[in-house]
């Protein structure tokens, strides 16, 4: 074979002599070479979702590049993209389904291997008993999937509402800040408009999502002269080519933007037009402090209902006519300052009013002493964030209709923008700080315009959306019986929380609850500790799918693992059952009863789907499919088809036919098959729908629809009219087409929330009032009070609020380097060659105050626990923090590497100084997450730093066992 | 430079064999010349053959530095343009001459010292070769000097001289005593020029630096990553890792090891007379040569490893 | 003369590595293969490489520059490394201008990786002969792939398209024009090597220019004053 396994002993004996004279074909990837052969799928060494052509010859991967006729990547690979071919060839493969040993302790790592029968009937067995008495005991929790919409289905049917993905770690608060305000986010879902921007600024690590269409745009901005500025505590990733690099303290954006916000409505450099027209900045609140309705928008008694879920019927104050009108009554402005009196006197002032109040003593002084910018560098920003989108105006001739009637003949824009995503997301205030960011690019009237932020579909979507209801009652979990609404949903009010009549949560996670209300992506990082507590309740089995919950996922790693290998007194695990699903030999492998191995990418079919993740690009719907290229190595059996599997034999009605035969033979025909609702037309797959393939996003099951995709590059894109692909949040002519296509349940306008009239029914109810029924346990009534502010506002974070700081001074943040950048399998031969271990990154004077030398050892330390690693100098990293690139170090012997290998012996892991709860206060626990949307505070431990002793071991601590091998099972 | 042993035994191996050979043949005029009493021809052939000897140890030194031996013989293709395939030409050359020359002496042929004289050539031409091949890499800035070339001729003379006198014991006290003699001188005038290539490379600035590296007018730049974390090719071959203590004792131990130890054992033994000091005197120097020669290598800069300094 | 060369663009190199396992993996199947790995699941991991992206900081905090800097074979047109070449295993194609290795003849003295001053050529410790870039000269002239894939490896997979290939002596090639414009250099130029790859530095882009059409109207004025009576507003 040519590609040689990594250090295989082979020789080729080839020469360059032997090679092609100019013109002269060459020997190799040749079509005539009869068994060679180039198929096009989706690759899946990131969460980016590349199109790739995969060269294969005599059953194995040759070559994999990226596919120039796809509209992701446009033919680019990245580094994990093009080292694909090493993961089909790494020894860490799990090949076939593996039961602990009888005896052997979790963690040890011990397994023999099991049929795929014994292993299924095993599952089937223990899920059936808990689907007729408690389905709320069991919980699948997944990683870093892109089959939501499929697992999501899976946990409804079974009827568990203990149901997430990775999402409350990752950055729910960029969804949530954004889809909450604005109706659409970043992440897949929206993005810079690169292309026609002039001025480009990103907050925080921003690299790991949709990464390679972001690499292209911010190259060719460059390339056409934007300028683009950065505002990150470190300087690497994107921040590398940015022209500006304005380092901050890490978690302190919310203060900057603030003050952001402060200078451009002092200057009055925001755009007024747009915030009258297409945000609530001109809508009256009720400001009569004894009523019912105390912060609540004012609307006219005769609602006209467009959505059900969303009045919109909010009153203007008519500068024009002097008096209160319904918002968008054609000939009325609003005004958006001032302060007036209804007809029966009830005070009120326009949305913007409060802002600008809210905003008055956010000062660039006030944030300069919080962020460490300067106030000048910060009021120099705003200036020339402000003007570049004031003076520097696109204009494309795009005629529209807007959704109160109103045509235009054009689409205006004001070059400015913005991208953030994890840097910004994964703090403790991280939703109010994107909504600042959400409020800031709407003052500048910069959503969904040219060179701004443009959505992604099927976003844009109301706020919230309406399109998943999360359940509300206990009563929505019934034994043999589907869930009453999806695990996860987008509550709109105190009443759709998922809460007990006492207040306590129905989740394990406790998402949806008084404690975090608004976790729409769960919060998989208190599970085990929830569970392992019996904390809301204890449950039977966990299952995980590609999830390292005993390494870089969980928060508390040495306490995940201790927690999961804990018995009750009778000798049970605390937590009974755990299956997990994964490709590799992973840290959290070894604490699992029953291993399940998965199939790589290049092995199976997969779908991008618009239920769920897609792959859309600004000018239309776009999904994509992976189809297999070579045989599943092993054993080894797509969690996909599992699932389907597990689905059918649980006799789900969702998977089943009238008669109690199964529906779908496997994944593939149920993929096909599936619609969300009988004959609705929408499927998991938009592309070639219809008998012949002919129709698009919604059509009847169409029998060759996967071969359709194979033909077309597994990529299906409808490219939209000019007219639908702008302004979509008040676009009529969008709004009617997406609810035909079911992209949108209504086609309401979606009014960008300056105000959040969500947040306000929270405090309402914290103060015991409002339209809501519900009212927060009094233990939560502080808490929700102070946090469910409709207006933004910044607070430290809340690990910083519960640290001595003066003993833990400084900042530690992680992110992951490009080439390992959500990757899964980052033992990957030709990628740990880049990164073998990693160090922590110290501004030279914070590590010389304590005597640490460049690459010396050293201790760093916060409340929770300390780790040994070596220093690296970085003039690139503000003075306050201190950051490491993440999960590059490894367990000893994890991911079948040798027990002396770099990853666990020089690299370290930061999780073991953060903790995944608060510190107890007066009582109450909390998760360290954000408390609103339960995302993980991980970017906000802090810790110091010292030098480690001469005399001290030169190897990385904490240090754990090595399991046994497991991946052995090889068949 | 990570020195390599190989090329250490090569290049130390050969220069004694070369010095050797010129001593024999200087002998062999001095005696046709009449400045010295005959000689036993036995002492040329010996002489020949200890030579012989270390140019095949030499040789069989430089095939361990090889990737694929077996295609040694390719080395001879490029001598319009590489002092390595020159050496690779001459050395077996003058290896054969060598063998000639001993031939020539056992079997008392007349033409031995139109031989001599030819080997003698070929010696002086290996001695090129082998130091243009360094001194040939101008961004090596330490070899890059005609003094490398010096170097390489006075060392391997005096220590070639000094295995010469050695030898010599056997036959003729007088004969070990002058060549002592000689190899005193050598060895003398060796430390002087070797000390003026030390003494020249402690003033060298490196031509080029981190900012010519990678194009950046900058004075502060620093290397954080370089691509591998767990070594390579750049880092094996280009880097000894010792440190500077260790460097500098081995220039110690070279400048008492090569000169000023045998220098003393030679003045002991011409005071004492006492020859059996001069075969410890050369295997001192021999031992020095090979630090000396360590030293040669791992005190040259390679512009490269401006690219390899850092990992993270 | 054709001289092919890359031209990397330090502006927008972003630090990805993908050129740097693209090209390992082209290049472990392609006609120059394999580049073989020691230690690929145990301790100091390591192998052979054509083309690696480094890492600087350049500067102070927080002027502090934070510069990508992929390094490959640079085919210099007067390239060291090929004259001191005892075998005629390393050489220059006089087409084309790529600096190339034959494996066959490299004896793996390593004498040519000596000679080169950039750390270019590393030795394959698997097959012991010299390993270098060979600017993908198995794809660049292969008519069965479509023209417009005719490049190197790292090029075709560069996101950032911070990689430029073309032929340094056409004064009106991408790469001429892109090395006049944005004032391409090679990289130790003291040794006069003459490097056919060259870089594009960081351009410098200051703050967009205000004013230059401001808006109309101030939107402060619309409103009026921030804070009207109460009870001029309550009037109506």
């Amino acid at each position: 074979m040519l590609i040689a396994s990594a250090g295989e002993k082979i020789l080729f004996p080839t020469s360059l002599r032997a090679l092609p004279q100019v013109n002269q074909p060459i020997p190799g990837f040749q079509a005539s070479d009869g068994a060679t052969e180039v198929k096009t799928t989706t690759c899946y060494m990131c969460a980016c979702r590349c199109g790739i052509r995969v060269t294969v010859r005599d059953g194995e991967v040759r070559y994999i590049d990226g596919n120039p006729a796809h509209p992701l990547n446009k033919g680019v690979i990245c580094a994990k993209g093009a080292a694909g071919i090493m993961k089909q060839n790494s020894p860490a493969r799990l090949t076939r389904p593996l039961k602990r040993k009888a005896g052997s302790e979790r963690g040890a790592g011990e397994f023999e291997p099991i049929s795929w029968d014994e292993a299924l009937a095993t599952i089937e067995q223990r899920l059936a008993k808990l689907r007729s008495t408690d389905p709320k005991k069991f919980a699948l929790f997944t990683g870093r999937d892109q089959m939501q919409a499929l697992t999501g289905l899976f946990a409804r049917q079974f009827g568990t509402p203990n149901y997430a993905a990775h999402g409350g770690f990752c950055s729910v608060n960029m969804a949530a800040g954004m889809i909450y305000t604005i109706g659409g986010s970043f992440w897949e879902f929206g993005g810079p408009d690169l292309d026609r921007a002039k001025l480009f600024v990103m907050l925080g690590t921003a690299e790991d999502h949709h990464s390679n269409p972001l690499k292209i745009a911010i190259s060719k901005f460059k390339r056409d002269g934007g300028r683009f500025i950065s505002i990150n505590p470190v300087r690497t990733g994107y921040s590398a080519v940015a022209d500006e690099w304005v380092p901050i303290k890490p978690g302190t954006d919310g203060a900057l933007l603030m003050a952001l916000c402060h200078e451009l409505v002092r200057e009055g450099l925001y755009d007024r037009d747009f915030l009258a027209r297409y945000t609530n900045a001109g809508y009256l609140v009720n400001l009569d402090a004894a009523s019912n309705e105390f912060g609540l928008m004012v609307c006219d008694a005769e609602d006209v209902v467009k959505n059900p879920f969303r009045r919109h019927s909010q009153l203007w104050w008519d500068r024009h006519s002097k008096r209160t009108v319904v918002n968008h009554t054609e000939g009325a402005d609003p005004a958006l300052t001032g302060e007036y009196r209804l007809a029966d006197g009830t005070p009120v002032k326009p949305a913007f009013e409060l802002l600008r109040e809210r905003l008055r003593d956010s000062t660039p002084e006030w944030a300069a002493a919080i962020t460490g910018i300067p106030a000048e560098k910060i009021r120099g920003l705003a200036r020339e964030i402000g003007i570049a989108a004031r003076d520097h105006k696109i204009t494309l001739p795009i005629a529209w209709t807007d959704s109160w009637g109103r045509k235009h003949d054009s689409v205006t824009g004001n070059p400015v923008a913005f991208h953030a995503m994890r840097g910004l997301a994964a703090h403790s205030n991280g939703f109010q700080t994107v909504r600042t960011l959400s409020i800031l690019m709407s003052l500048l009237g910069t959503i969904d315009r040219p060179g701004g932020f443009r959505h992604k579909a099927p976003f844009p979507r109301s706020t919230p959306p309406v399109y998943a209801r999360n359940p509300n009652k206990p009563e929505a979990v019934k034994p043999d019986m589907p869930l009453d609404g999806a695990a996860l949903g987008f509550p709109g009010r105190p009443d759709d929380l998922f809460v007990n009549a006492d207040g306590s949560p129905v989740r394990i996670d406790k998402a949806f609850s008084w404690e975090y209300p608004l976790a729409i992506h769960g919060m998989m990082h208190n599970v085990i500790t929830n569970a392992w507590r019996g904390d809301p309740y204890p449950i039977d089995t966990l299952m995980l799918f590609m999830a390292n919950m005993a390494w870089n996922s969980s928060m508390n790693t040495s306490e995940a693992r201790r927690m999961l290998n804990d018995k009750n007194a009778d000798g049970e695990y605390k937590i009974p059952f755990l299956i997990v699903c994964d490709a590799f030999e992973s840290e959290t492998t070894a604490f699992a009863d029953l291993i399940l191995p998965d199939t790589t990418y290049l092995e199976r079919y997969d779908t991008m789907s618009m239920l769920d993740r897609p792959i859309s690009e600004f000018d239309g719907p776009c999904d994509s499919v992976r189809v297999p290229v070579v045989e599943p190595k092993g054993e080894c059996r797509p969690f996909q088809e599992v699932i389907v599997e597990l689905a059918s034999r649980l006799k789900f009605p969702a998977f089943t036919k009238p008669d109690g035969t199964r529906k779908f033979t496997g994944y593939k025909d149920f993929i096909v098959n599936f619609e969300t609702e009988p004959g609705s037309g929408q499927g998991f797959l938009i592309g070639w729908r219809g008998k012949d393939g002919s129709k698009s996003l919604v059509g009847e099951p169409n029998p060759d629809q996967w071969e359709m995709y194979a033909k077309n590059n597994c990529v299906y894109h409808h490219k939209m009219p000019e007219e639908h692909q702008w302004m979509r949040n008040w676009n009529q002519g969008y709004h009617e087409w997406a609810q035909k296509m079911k992209l949108r349940k209504f086609p309401d306008p979606v009014v960008i929330q300056i105000y959040c009239e969500v947040l306000q029914k929270f405090r309402l109810a914290a103060e015991g009032r409002g339209p809501d029924t519900r009212r927060p346990p009094e233990a939560q009534r502080e808490r929700v009070h102070k946090y469910f502010d409709p207006l933004p506002f910044y607070y430290a974070p809340l690990e910083a609020q519960a640290t001595d700081l003066e003993t833990y001074p400084l900042n530690a943040v992680t992110q992951r380097p490009m080439a390992m950048y959500h990757s899964w399998d980052s033992q990957n031969a030709w990628l740990r060659q880049i990164h073998s271990h990693n160090y922590l990154y110290v501004n030279p004077r914070t590590a010389g105050a304590q005597g640490i030398t460049d690459g010396g050892w050293m201790w760093v330390e916060s409340m929770h626990g300390k780790v040994r690693c070596m220093c690296r100098y970085s003039e690139a990293v503000e003075p306050g923090t201190v950051w490491t690139w993440n999960a590059i170090g490894k367990s000893k012997g994890a991911w079948a590497l040798s027990a002396d290998a770099n990853e666990s012996q020089r690299g370290f892991l930061l999780n073991h100084l953060i903790s995944e709860e608060l510190p107890l206060q007066d009582g109450a626990r909390y998760s360290n997450s954000d408390p609103i949307t339960g995302q993980a505070g991980w970017y906000d431990v802090r810790v110091n730093i010292r030098a480690a002793l001469a005399d001290e071991a030169e190897v990385a601590m904490p240090q754990f066992t090595a399991p046994a091998r497991t991946a052995g099972g090889a068949s | 430079m990570n020195p390599a042993w190989s090329v250490i035994f090569l290049t130390t191996l050969i220069g004694a064999g070369q010095g050797l050979f010129m001593a024999l043949f200087g002998v062999d005029i001095a005696v046709r010349l009449g400045a010295l009493a005959v000689v036993p021809a036995q002492y040329f052939v010996t002489g020949s053959a200890v030579s012989f000897a270390l140019l095949i140890g030499g040789l069989a030194a430089s095939f361990l530095h090889l990737g694929h031996p077996e295609r040694a013989w390719r080395a001879m293709a490029m001598w319009r343009t590489s002092w390595l395939s020159r050496e690779v030409i001459v050395l077996p050359a003058f290896m054969a001459a060598v063998a000639a020359y001993g031939y020539a002496q056992a079997t008392n042929l007349s033409c031995a010292v139109w031989i001599g004289a030819a080997g003698v050539l070929l010696c002086l031409a290996l001695f090129l070769c082998t130091a243009m091949i360094y001194i040939c890499l101008k961004f090596l800035q330490e070899w890059h000097t005609p003094l490398t070339f010096v170097n390489f001729l006075l060392l391997g003379t005096a220590s070639g001289v000094l295995l010469a006198a050695v030898l010599a014991t056997a036959v003729s006290s007088a004969l070990a005593v002058a060549l002592a003699v000689i190899a005193g001188f050598a060895t003398a005038l060796a430390a002087l020029t070797r000390g003026l290539s030390l003494l020249r490379n402690a003033q060298l600035r490196p031509k080029s630096t981190l900012q010519s590296a990678v194009g950046i007018a900058h004075p502060k730049i620093a290397q954080k990553a370089q691509g591998a974390m767990g070594g390579s090719f750049n880092t094996r071959e280009f880097f000894h890792g010792r440190t500077v203590a260790v460097v500098c004792a081995v220039k110690w131990i070279f400048l008492l090891g090569v000169f000023a130890v045998p220098l003393v054992l030679i003045g002991v033994t011409l005071a004492s007379g006492a020859l059996q000091w001069l075969a410890i005197a050369f295997g001192v120097q021999y031992a020095g040569l090979l630090a000396e020669r360590w030293f040669f290598f791992a005190q040259a800069r390679h512009p490269q490893n401006l690219y390899y300094q850092a990992i993270s | 003369m054709t001289q092919l060369a890359l031209v990397i663009d330090l502006n927008v190199c972003v630090g990805c590595h993908a050129c740097a396992t693209s090209c390992k993996e082209w290049n472990s199947g392609g006609g120059a293969g394999p580049l073989t790995d020691q230690n690929p699941y145990g301790k100091d991991p390591s192998g052979t490489f054509f083309n690696r992206v480094q890492t600087y900081e350049v500067g102070e905090f927080p002027a502090t520059e934070t510069v990508h800097f992929p390094k490959s074979c640079l085919h210099c047109e007067d390239p060291p490394c090929v004259p001191v070449c005892p075998t005629g295993a390393s050489y220059k194609r006089a087409e084309d201008g790529i600096v190339l290795v034959d494996y066959d003849k490299c004896i793996g003295c390593k004498y040519c990786a000596w000679a080169c001053p950039y750390g270019a050529r590393e030795i394959d410790e698997q097959q012991q002969v010299m390993k270098k870039c060979t600017l993908c000269v198995d794809r660049i002239y292969d008519t069965q792939l479509p023209e417009s894939e005719r490049k190197p490896a790292c090029v075709m997979a560069c996101p950032t398209n911070a990689r430029l290939f073309g032929d340094v002596h056409d004064p009106e090639s991408n790469v001429s024009l892109a090395i006049r414009e944005r004032g391409g250099y090679a990289l130790m130029p003291e040794w006069e090597t003459k490097p056919a790859n060259q870089y594009l530095p960081r351009k410098p882009n200051p703050a967009v220019a205000a004013g230059s059409n401001p808006a109309p109207v101030d939107p402060r004025s619309i409103d009026g004053a921030y804070t009207p009576a109460p009870s001029s507003a309550a009037k109506s």
